[in-house]
Order: C-alpha cells, then structure tokens, then sequence
C-alpha cells in the first residue's frame, strides 16, 4: 500500500537525519582540520622539511588553565623566532601544587587560524594526559615545525594551550601518562 | 552627502525625540576607530536601502489600501500574473544585493587581518569578570564590575556609567596596532566595545584573534554578549586609551608593583607589620559593610568584633575572605586583593577591637592557598 | 484555480462520543486540531507571562523583582515556549483542521498517530515547565541552550529539559509524516499539486523541514545527555570536543526552525489576501518556487548565527551571501502579495487587518535580518536587543499575526458563528500598537549598546526599555481579550454561512459552518 511505503520512508529520513547529526561531528573535524576552524592542529607529523633561513616568524606562547583548574603552568619563554621548515622545541612547565595526585589535559589551539593547518607537532605533550603527584614538577617539551608553505601574510602566530583539570574522568592510577586519542 | 545620517534617523523614527538627548540614542555611534567607522558606514548604506525599498513597497501597499477599497467602488482586476515583471523583482534585488556585498567583503577582510601588530593582550572570560594579560609584559590582572551593590539594589543613586564601571580597566596606547588574543576559562563568553566595533566570542579551551587601533585617547565602555550565568549582565569591558607616554608610565608602574608585591610576598612580616598594612586595607576595602570598629551592620552585614569567625580557627576565617560566603553580600576577595593584603586584613580583624588572637597569616600562607585552588 | 463542487456527499454517520473520553481517544482531525490550538493558546499565555516577567524586571534599571538567576530562567522558558508551546503546535492545529478539509480529505492520514502526537505534547510541557521548581532551578541557559553552559555548568533539571526536548521533537515528527501522508495520499481526485492552496504546499514543504531537523535537534540534546551522564566529550574541549560544535548542529536545526514558524503563515496570509482583495493571488507559482527555495537556502546560512565565533574569512563571507540570496525569495512573496491586493476591491475585516500587518511588519523585521546579514555589521548588532527587536518582528507579527488571521478567517468554519467583528478590529488595533511599543524601542537600544538577556542596563537605556515594557503589557492584557472573543464566538453570534467571505476561494467553504464532524467521506470533485 502506498501509505505504508510512504510512511517507512519517512521514518527512514527520519532515521538518517537523527544518524546525520551525529556525522555532523566527524565532518566537523574534518573541516576544523582543513580550514583551521577554532586553531585546531592536526596529530603527530610525522614528515621533515628543509630549513628556510632566509624567513623568521614569531612564535608566541600562551597558557591558560581552565576555570577549576590549580596548577601552575606557563611556558618558559615568551615568544621565538623561528625559520620554516626547521625543528623547533619549547618547554612548558607544569606543577601540581596540591595535596593530592591529579590528572590534566592540554589542548592546543593556534592563532591566526589560517596557520593552523601550516603549525606541524612532531611531539607535544598534548597528545597525552598528564599525572602529577602532590607538589610534583614536570618540564613538557613541545617539538613543531613550520611550514615552509605557511603564507607569505602571516607574520608571527600563536600557539595557545588551555590545561583542563580530568582528575574526575580519568583517575590518576598510574603515575605514567596514557595515552590519549587525540 | 549626509553629514549626520543618525540625527536625519531620529527625525525619522521617532520624531519627536530626535533632538540630542543621550537617553533616547536611536542609531549606532560612529565609534573611535577606522573599523568602526566602516562598520557604521555600512549600517548606514544597508539602513537606506531598506529605507527606499520599504517607502516603494509599503507606499504600493498604503496606495492599493486608499485607492482600491471596496468602499470606493472599485471593481477588483482579475490579473494574476505577468512574467516580465516577476523577473525583473528577482533580479533587481539581486544587483542590488550584489552592490551590498562589495564594501561588506572589504571591511570584512579588513577586520580579519590581524598580522603585524604592536601590542598583543590575552582576554579571558571568566564567570563573572575579564582578565587581562599583556604578552610579554608580566603584566596582568582581574577587570572586576565596581558598581557597587546598593546602586544595583536601588539604595543609592545609580552613577551614569551605572554597571559599565570596573576596578581596574584595560589600557591601551594610542595609535597602536592591538591584537587581542580572546579565550575563556570556564563557559562561553563574549568581548565587546562598541567604540571599537570588536566584538569576539571567548571559547574555552580555543583561541580567537580580534584587533584594533584607536585613533583618539578616552574612555571606552563595552559588556560581555554572550549568556554566561548568572551575572552576565554584571561583566562590564573597560577600557582607557592613554598617549604612548601615558601608557609607558602606566605600563611602568603597573611592572614595579608586581615586582614589588613579589618582593613583599616573599618578605618575612612580623605581627605588627601585617597589623598596621591590615589596618589600610580594612579601611578601604572592608569597612563599608564591617563598619569602622567591626561591629557590622547586622543582620545583612555580620559583626566582625569578638565573632565567630574572627576568633575562631585561622585557615576558615582565611578562607572566607579568599572565597567570599556564597549567599550573603560577602565577595571573594583571593582574586582582588594581593597576598600581602589578605594576609594583612586578616591578621588585622584577629588583632583588633578586642579580638587579641595573636595569631597571624603570612603572605605565604595566602600563596599556598592560592596555588591550592583555581588561579 | 477553482474548485467546483457538485456533491458534498457526505454520510451523515455518527457524530462525537460523549464526554472528556471524547477528547482522550478522539482520532478525529478536527477534535484534535481544535486541542492543538487550545493547548497552543495555553502555552502562549504561560509564555506570555513569562515575557511579562522579564519585562517588569526591566522596566527600571537596578534589580527590583526577581534575582538574576530566576531572570535567566525567564527568558529561557519564554523562549522555549513560544517556540515548542504556542507557535509549532498551533499551525499544527490549524494543519489539522484545515489540511483535509482544503484538499478534500475525510480526515488526516494516519488519525490514531495523530492523537499520541497531541497527548505527547501536554507531558513535554508538564515536564519541562515542572523543572522551574525543582531545586537548582529550571533551564537558565538560553533557548539557544549553548554548551558548555547547559552541559557542564546547568542546573541538575536539564535532564529533564533534554527528555522534554525529545518528546517535543517527536511529536513534531509524527505530525510531519501525518501532514506529508495526508498531502500526498488523500487528496481529492482533480487536486494536482499546483492546485493546492498555498497554505497546503507551505505546510508540506514545512513537514519536510520538521522530519530534516527536528531529529538533529535530538541528535543534539543527545550529545548533551551524553556529555552530562556518560562521560562522552561532544562539547567539551578537555575531552577533545569543541564547543562550537554545539553551536553547528544546533542552529543547523535552527535556522530552518526558524522558517518552520513562518512558511505556514505565509500560506495562510496567501489565502486571505486575496479573500479580502476578491482576486486571485498573484503569482502563485512562483510563490510555490519562492517556498522551496527559501527552504533549501534555510539548510545553508546556519552559520550566520555564529559570525563572532571565530570563523574562518571565507566561511563568514559564504554564509553572509547565502543569508542575503534568502532576500530574493522573500522580497517575490512580498511583492506577489502586494501585486494581490492592487487593483483589488479591498475591505479590512480582522483577518485581513492582520494580514496585512503581517507583510508590512515582517517586511521590517526581514530588513533588519538584511542587516544582521552583512557580516562585518553583525559584529555590532550580533546579541544586542537589535536582535531581539529583529526576531520578534519576524515571529510576532509573523507567527503569530498570521495565526490570529488564520483564527479569525476560519472561526466561522469552526464554531459556526461569526466573531465580532468590533471586538476583533479593537483586539488588532491593541495588538498592532502593543506589539510596535514593545519591540521598535529595541532597535534603538541594541543600536546604542544593550546586550540582550541581561537583568539590569546601564541608565542610558532606561527610556525606551520603559516604554518597550508599557507596550509590552499592552500586548499581553490584549491576548487574553483575544480569549474573550473566541469565548463569545464558540457560545453564539450571527450563523455563519458556509462561505462567509464572499471573496474566498478553496474546498473548505463548500461545507457548511460548521463543518461537520465528518466531511468530505466522499471525496469532491475537483476541475
């Protein structure tokens, strides 16, 4: 009959459009990625470029630690020049000045987002969660590259970190970091 | 063409106001920067446009309902369509949306550009205030509403810069390029000065870039746009635009005072120290609600002379005033006074009218509370 | 187009059961059609109330009436109610009633659906409306609902929100699918498509917005029940979420929401405009083409909503073109609407009085929303009263100016009798003046500066938020008039006859008023 057939396939669309919202969260990553949509980066890079000294760009740092957040947490300098291509490493310093062991994760986000997509993380201590005990110190180095394709506009760009306190999602069991999926 | 389009606008919505009178402000202000002055162009062009199609459309509309009612005799026509004309109202809306879109995208990508700046500050949004933090600078602070409550409880005359007043604005030089870099901490919030035209939504755990350059020094006055809480309409922006040589000196002490307040933190304080700094500090901070010899204004503002609190155990007594008493007119003072003056007011409430504790709180004591809890 | 009927044919077969279980069980298209529309009333009274709350704490700078956080729970349930309550569920009660009867239907297509999809709606707003005294407080995050307020930091009755929500949602649903069903299957033979009153096609293109989104919006709330219950990280940045990507599916759902409160209207303005110009309207077809496309165009200018997030310079300038393209359909229905009335033979009864508010104000507020989509302009209207003014502009003289038309232009049908027409020309002219006082004062402040949803501004504000409150509780005492009016319409007044507007045109006038229980069981026909 068809009613029926008409019925079913409205509850079909139906169906794929309460699974469509869903998708919406994996396409929204694609397109982050790909536009640098709120300054996200990629994973770990995994490739190498040659070094163009014949360009420096500024690389700001900024750390934030979200609202409930308690530990200290800043890098240790303010800015780098840095040339394309090559290697560079920063570390940012964590301390946990509490009474009890604790469990945080970073997440990064450049500015102007347009860089995003030329910012290359060859190792970052964002990748995974931290775990800290009472009054303990850590130095988390970030290792990144330029890219030599990063547009000619961009000047100096910013690489921001916010440290969200997870202790009540991830109990801090072992003292080794986990590894995270991000 | 139109030398002061925003008063021809009054005249024109609301006629009988139109006259300068700040209250009844009808239209957007020009603002203080190139962007803004953009910005207003546009709003203006965009305004008459609508202005123009609605005196055709809505004067057809008013022509038909005088002219072709019943009542006049009027046989209806029986026409119901006319494909020339249909077309010619799908495209013409068209160019004219097109002649709309060109200066948009200009002023767009202009506000988007914010390479090659002098100053950079880091915004960020907290429930229920701004914090400034000049990259670079090792200076930062807390940006607090300053109105105080009884306006707010209509007790006392509201000031004209009534809610749009803070403890301690952001300040800027004149003429230089400033790149805001806008976060959050906890939800969503927004940084608006409408002087500025920036407007820019503060996103936990994402950075966004926003910029501007002020032409003239002043005031300028702007509140968060995005629902964050319960006191969003109480997170007011502030900022003052200073000369360059203005700013440096500003800049400058701000710079000697954290170094000075480290030095002080780290100083050992004997008891007599903290009580006469305390001392200061309670008189200008506290006394408002605790009164002069402690003694309160019950039973909105507790006693502070021979109470509970004062004379009971040291680190609760600290960590009320560090957190403020949820609930009751006591604010949370960890992030507006530094480390020496909550040590010193605290020791000074244990030591004074007759309270004779004898115990202290260092500034250390306040650092590690500090470090304890949220930054 | 002209329906000529030779037979109303038909079967004089039982009429209503008797007493409250008539209501409980009822499967009939017009018993439930006239619940929808009662039950929206209720809501938009309750809405109302609400409105009027925000607006006495907003008479007078400084707080004088409710808290801050009570403030926030105001406008959320304002919102949501009008929305969800009052302005859905009424075009579904007017869909209800007037869908087989303009197509010549014995009733909608799947009758005993259409009950569940009515009796969910009661225990959705029991519940939602149940939170606002639980402890911690109702909703106070917006009807936009943005995470990370509403997940991380909302009171503990957002569980409660988010199963309303979903109730909500599938009611709208099912009444989709009956709306699409009943349009597609059970019209009279001779009724093509292109012979459909406007108010059928705008209806059916709006059922097919409802089944596109409303199960985002549940896919939505579900991530946010997730989030708060299952440790899930959709929306939050610690976890690897983003809270913009709340804002993305939401007003995905959001924006065609926003035409699924205002396509029904258009069809039923299109119906009595040329009922009281006594001409055809003008254009029909491209009125039919102007509906689809501003229906497609609503699925891609979602991001206009969220111009100061941060998005990147090629994404705002798409959405901001898209979101101006919207101007052409609208700008055709507008023009067609006016081309209707030129060189008609006018007269001015209530629902022509309304209608013609309609245009004249929804014009205004789709010039403002022509403002509000120049991106770089947004910067400074975005989340200001010019918003709020925008909005209510496009959905009080919209929704709900075209909803009371559509009452009065079919009361006659419904109760048999007519109105009073001096008691309704006073409720428009009431409304019309309310609503203006109410809502033009907030361009003016959201230009001068004024965040939207706060409690309390700053003293140069404070006139004209004065005079917007003054017009405000002009419009609100004036609907419960309205409810006098229906009240002595229903009781008695002069019989209607079956076509009581000499202009009207459409299957439904060739029944008698009222229309009785059973109609159309034999379908017309239909050259």
């Amino acid at each position: 009959m068809a009613l029926n057939r008409l019925v079913t396939r409205l509850l079909l669309l139906t169906a794929v459009m309460f699974a469509f919202g869903f998708a919406l969260v994996p396409i929204y990553d694609v397109m982050c990625r790909a536009f640098g949509i709120n300054g996200k980066t990629g994973g770990q890079y995994e490739g190498s470029q040659v070094s163009d000294p014949s360009r420096a760009v500024r690389v700001q740092f900024m750390s934030t630690n979200a609202g409930d957040m308690s530990w200290e947490f800043h890098a240790t300098a303010d800015q780098i020049e840095v040339n394309p291509g090559a290697v560079n490493q920063m570390v940012f310093v964590a301390r946990n000045p509490t009474s009890k062991p604790m469990s945080a994760q970073a997440v990064p986000s450049i500015t102007p987002a347009e860089a995003a997509a030329y910012f290359h993380k060859t190792e970052c201590f964002c990748f995974t969660q931290q775990v800290l005990q009472p009054g303990e110190r850590i130095e988390m180095p970030v290792r990144f590259i330029v890219d030599r394709d990063l547009p000619g506009s961009v000047k100096h760009l910013t690489l921001a970190y916010t440290l969200f306190d997870i202790t009540a999602r991830h109990p801090p069991v072992a003292p080794a970091a986990t590894q995270a999926a991000r | 063409m139109m030398r002061h389009p925003h008063v021809w606008m009054g005249l024109l919505l609301w006629s009988a106001m139109g006259q300068a009178n700040a209250a009844w402000t009808v239209n957007m202000a020009p603002g203080a920067t190139d962007v803004s002055h953009a910005v207003f162009d546009l709003h203006m062009t965009i305004f008459w446009i609508c202005v123009v199609i609605g005196l055709v459309v809505f004067g057809a509309m008013f022509w038909s309902m005088v002219v072709h009612r019943r009542s006049t005799g009027q046989q209806p026509a029986s026409f119901h369509e006319h494909t020339r004309v249909e077309i010619l109202w799908t495209v013409v809306p068209l160019l004219i949306l097109v002649v709309m879109a060109i200066p948009a995208t200009k002023t767009l990508i202009d506000i988007y550009d914010a390479s090659e700046s002098d100053i950079d500050i880091q915004v960020t949004g907290y429930q229920w205030k701004w914090h400034y933090k000049y990259l670079g600078q090792d200076v930062e602070f807390f940006s607090n509403l300053a109105t105080p409550a009884a306006q707010i409880a209509n007790q006392a005359p509201k000031d004209e810069h009534y809610l749009l007043e803070v403890d301690q604005p952001l300040v800027l030089p004149v003429g230089a390029k400033v790149r805001f870099l806008v976060t959050a901490a906890d939800v969503i919030h927004s940084w608006w000065v409408p002087a500025f035209a920036v407007k820019r939504d503060a996103i936990p755990g994402f950075v966004n870039e926003a910029w501007t350059r002020v032409d003239k020094p002043g005031i300028y006055r702007g509140q968060c746009t995005e629902l964050c809480g319960k006191d969003h309409g109480f997170m007011p922006v502030v900022v003052e635009v200073k000369s360059q040589a203005d700013y440096d000196t500003w800049l400058g002490e701000r710079k000697a005072e954290a170094a000075k307040l480290k030095e002080l933190t780290s100083k050992t304080w004997t008891l007599e120290e903290l009580v006469e700094r305390g001392d200061k500090v309670y008189h200008t901070t506290c006394v408002a609600c605790h009164q002069a010899e402690g003694q309160g204004l019950p039973p909105m503002f507790p006693a502070l002379k021979g109470s509970k609190v004062a004379t009971g155990p040291i680190q609760d007594h600290l960590g009320i005033v560090f957190h403020g008493k949820p609930g009751t007119a006591m604010a949370a003072f960890g992030k507006q006074l530094s480390e020496v003056d909550i040590a010193a007011v605290v020791t000074y409430e244990r030591n004074a009218w007759g309270n004779n504790k004898g115990d202290m709180v260092t500034p250390k004591d306040v650092l590690a509370l500090k470090q304890g809890q949220a930054q | 187009m002209s329906a000529v009927i030779d037979d109303h044919g038909h079967a004089h077969a039982h009429g209503p059961a008797k007493g409250l279980m008539r209501w409980v069980l009822t499967t009939n298209h017009k018993d439930i059609g006239t619940m929808y529309l009662w039950f929206a009333f209720c809501m938009f009274l309750l809405g109302g109330s609400f409105a009027m709350v925000i607006r006495a704490e907003l008479f007078q700078p400084g707080l004088q009436i409710v808290e801050p956080a009570f403030f926030n729970q105001m406008t959320t349930m304002h919102g949501l109610i009008m929305v969800f309550g009052a302005v859905m569920p009424a075009f579904v009660g007017l869909a209800n009633w007037m869908i087989p009867l303009m197509i010549g239907a014995p009733d909608m297509a799947l009758p005993r659906m259409n009950n569940f999809s009515f009796w969910l709606l009661p225990a959705a707003f029991l519940l939602l409306v149940s939170t606002l005294f639980s402890p911690g407080g109702g909703p106070n995050f917006g009807w936009t609902f943005y995470a990370p307020l509403s997940t991380t930091y909302a009171p503990a009755s957002v569980t409660f929100f988010i199963f309303a929500i979903h109730l909500m949602g599938i009611s709208s649903i099912m009444g989709a699918i009956n709306v699409i069903a009943t349009i597609l299957n059970l019209r009279a033979p001779g009724m093509t498509l292109m012979k459909m009153p406007l108010f059928v096609w705008t209806w059916l293109i709006t059922a097919f917005l409802l089944i596109a989104v409303m199960p985002v919006l549940a896919g939505v709330v579900t991530m946010m029940l997730m989030d708060i219950h299952f440790g899930t990280s959709f929306f939050s940045a610690a976890g690897g979420g983003d809270p913009v990507l709340f804002q993305h599916v939401f007003w995905f759902f959001g924006h065609p929401e926003v035409y699924i409160m205002i396509l029904p209207a258009f069809g039923a303005v299109s119906s009595i405009i040329p009922a009281f110009s006594r001409k055809p309207l003008f254009g029909y077809t491209s009125m039919v083409y102007a509906t689809g496309a501003i229906a497609f165009l609503s699925f891609i200018v979602w991001a206009h909503h969220m111009f100061v997030v941060g998005i990147p310079v090629v994404g705002e300038l798409f959405f901001m073109y898209a979101t101006m393209l919207i101007a052409v359909p609208t700008g055709v229905k507008v023009f067609n609407w006016v081309s209707t009335m030129w060189e008609g033979s006018l007269t001015f009864e209530a629902p022509m009085l309304f209608a013609i508010a309609f245009v004249i104000l929804f014009t205004i507020g789709g010039f403002s929303g022509l403002m509000l989509a120049i991106a770089p302009a947004d910067f400074q209207y975005h989340d200001t009263y010019f918003v709020v003014a925008h909005f209510h502009y496009v959905l009080v003289p919209g929704a709900i100016f075209g909803i009371f038309a559509s009452a009065y232009y079919w009361l006659p049908k419904w109760t048999g009798h007519m109105y009073d027409e001096t008691l309704a020309k006073l409720h428009f002219w009431l409304s019309f003046i309310g609503m203006n006082l109410a809502f033009f004062p907030m361009h003016f402040v959201g230009l001068a500066g004024m965040p939207r949803r706060i409690p309390d501004y700053n003293l140069q504000f404070a006139d004209f938020n004065m005079v917007s409150s003054v017009g405000a509780f002009m419009f609100g005492a004036t609907q419960v008039f309205f409810l006098f009016i229906v009240i002595k319409c229903i009781r008695g007044g002069e019989p209607a006859p079956a076509k009581p507007w000499d202009g009207a045109d459409g299957l439904e006038w060739t029944v008698p008023s009222p229309a009785p229980y059973h109609t159309f069981q034999t379908p017309p026909d239909v050259k």
